[in-house]
């Protein structure tokens, strides 16, 4: 599996103020792998994920992805090189219809200018339309279709979590990152979960990592796992190594896992 | 072209030669095709204001400087130097649009409130700017401009307007003008390059103030810098059919723009109360209707038809359920 190098962070540093959120963090993730990142609350977990995707800037250190350094690039940028994501608390376009939202996230397959969008030359309609079949198709996907013209924030919360990765999908990113697609979603929810996103994996190619609390899910789906602790990252390995380690099951896991 | 735009441009040209129909049987005076070509100057503003403040959610209230800008500018060509009405026009809407994007840069950085006070103040500072160019007439006003502009140009130059903005919402363009609207975190993530479609649509409304200020100015022969003219109180009444229409809604525009043009023409004897009765529209409007009138949504021939159907389908069922109770 571990064949080429996708991502690698290095000595990656964000302060806020005087708060060191996250400090010298390395890490390295291989292409197609599967990626757990756990860590109690207040960890700098997302704050890991808004330096990837360029929301914050990170204080020192460096961000390559498949060789580009995008340390100092903008949120947009960097979504255009492969990187995307879904959020903690879901940031769909609310009063948009499902369709909506996956046509608007079709946003970077689309070319043409200014001018041919109010002229509707024929290359724009015919992007149009491509654009239309990808949303259809990935709605299909994830089993959304009934509620394509539904308003997105009358959508299940599951759904919801569905449609904003499906959403992140549509952009064709070669790394997903999923902050918490679990949360408040229940058993039954969360193995239905496990499935997609393993076949989010095999069907996309799409390498992911994953910030999760259900220690289930993670265990389940991950072959390898980071753990983050104030800031610092204490552990990385696989599932076993992790279970087994001192210093995690310390600051996060509990004596009892 | 598909039969629905055949309709449709039959109807705006058959409504053009009605017009001069009557006005040449002398039905329509002069002043009511001078309030017609108010309406249509209206509904330009209105719906270039609305691509700013209801589809891409920046909330502008400077409105009127655009418009100020495009009526001096041009009018200053067509006076001064000699140059062709429709080329000032046209320069006249660039140059608003030049101005919109040196305004919008900085401004768009801020927020709500932030930018709202932001493009208010921008808004003022072009109305005292022209306040204090003597050549332009300073204070007195700027008389003796052709008045170039007919019925025809305004009605035109206002379909155009209309189609242009709506065929850019609907393009992925205007697709992701809503999506900053919407979340611009969430946009950003997608690809979306926010700062630039916040100052292209800002800079879009300001070129079509810039021509409706154009038209203005060579509509009356005259213009000031008064702050119902081209400042403050001229964008309130732009905002206001906005958010009267629908915010984000064309169709809410184009008719909230017909609508505000009318009421004071037919109130006329009311009209020093004009400022009493908007406060408390909007007041209203807020309380029982907070999206606007139309909400976001537009009227067409397939909503009031899928409205007609959706009525018509409960009165069958009322007697379907009223035959069952016999």
């Amino acid at each position: 599996m571990a064949a080429n190098e996708l991502l690698r962070i290095s000595t990656l540093s964000v302060s806020f103020g005087g708060l060191k959120a996250i400090s010298n963090v390395d890490m390295t993730v291989y292409e197609g792998e599967l990626v757990g990142l756990i860590g109690p609350n207040g960890a700098g977990k997302t704050t890991l994920f808004n330096a990837l995707t360029g929301l914050c800037r990170p204080t020192s250190g460096e961000i390559v992805f498949s060789g580009k350094n995008l340390s100092k690039k903008s949120a947009h940028y960097i979504s255009r090189q492969g990187i995307t994501r879904t959020f903690q608390n879901i940031r769909l376009f609310k009063s948009l219809s499902a369709l909506d939202n996956l046509r608007i996230a079709c946003h970077q397959n689309m070319s043409y200018t200014f001018l041919g969008g109010i002229l509707k030359t024929k290359n724009a309609s015919r992007q149009e339309e491509e654009a239309e079949k990808q949303a259809w198709a990935m709605l299909e996907i994830m089993g959304l279709s009934q509620y394509a013209h539904e308003r997105s924030v009358n959508l299940s919360y599951g759904n919801q979590r569905k449609l904003e990765i499906a959403r992140a999908l549509v952009t064709k990113p070669r790394l997903l990152l999923l902050d918490e697609p679990a949360a408040g979603m229940n058993p039954a929810e969360t193995q239905e979960l496990l499935h997609l996103i393993r076949s989010l994996r095999s069907d996309f190619g799409v390498t992911i990592i994953l910030i999760e609390h259900d220690m289930n899910l993670v265990m389940n789906l991950c072959e390898r796992i980071f753990v983050l602790d104030y800031g610092v990252l204490i552990a990385e390995g696989s599932v076993e190594e992790i279970r087994s380690n001192e210093q995690v099951i310390q600051a996060y896991l509990g004596a009892d896992v | 072209m598909t039969k629905r735009n055949i309709v449709v441009t039959a109807l705006l040209a058959g409504f053009y030669l009605l017009v001069q129909l009557l006005a040449a049987k002398r039905v329509l005076l002069p002043y009511d095709l001078q309030i017609l070509g108010l309406i249509c100057i209206n509904i330009m503003l209105a719906v270039s204001l609305n691509l700013i403040n209801g589809f891409t959610g920046q909330f502008s209230i400077g409105h009127a400087g655009f418009f100020g800008i495009g009526a001096y500018a041009s009018a200053y060509l067509t006076v001064v130097h000699d140059v062709p009405f429709l080329i000032a026009l046209c320069a006249g809407a660039v140059f608003a649009a030049v101005i919109g994007i040196v305004i919008g840069l900085p401004a768009l950085r801020l927020q709500g409130d932030y930018l709202a006070i932001a493009t208010l103040g921008f808004g003022e500072i072009i109305r005292v700017v022209i306040l204090n160019i003597p050549q332009v007439g300073g204070a007195r006003g700027f008389s003796g401009i052709s008045r170039a502009t007919s019925f025809g140009h305004t009605y035109l130059f206002m379909i155009l307007t209309v189609l242009i903005i709506k065929n850019f919402i609907s393009s992925y363009h205007g697709r992701a003008c809503i999506a900053v609207r919407e979340d611009e975190l969430a946009s950003e993530t997608l690809g979306i390059n926010t700062t630039f479609y916040k100052v292209s649509a800002f800079t879009l409304g300001a070129f079509f103030a810039g021509l409706a200020g154009g038209l203005f100015s060579h509509y009356m022969g005259y213009i000031n810098p008064a702050a119902n003219q081209i400042g403050f109180l001229k964008s309130i009444d732009i905002l206001i059919m906005v958010v009267l229409g629908g915010l984000g809604s064309i169709t809410g525009s184009i008719g909230a723009a017909i609508f505000l043009t009318l009421i004071p023409e037919l109130l006329r004897g009311l009209a020093e109360y004009r400022m009493i009765v908007y406060p408390i529209i909007l007041i209203l409007i807020m309380l029982f209707r907070p999206a606007g009138l139309l909400g976001g949504k537009e009227l067409s021939w397939d909503a009031l038809s899928r409205f007609y159907q959706r009525f018509a389908g409960k009165r069958q069922k009322q007697r379907v359920t009223g035959d069952g109770s016999e």
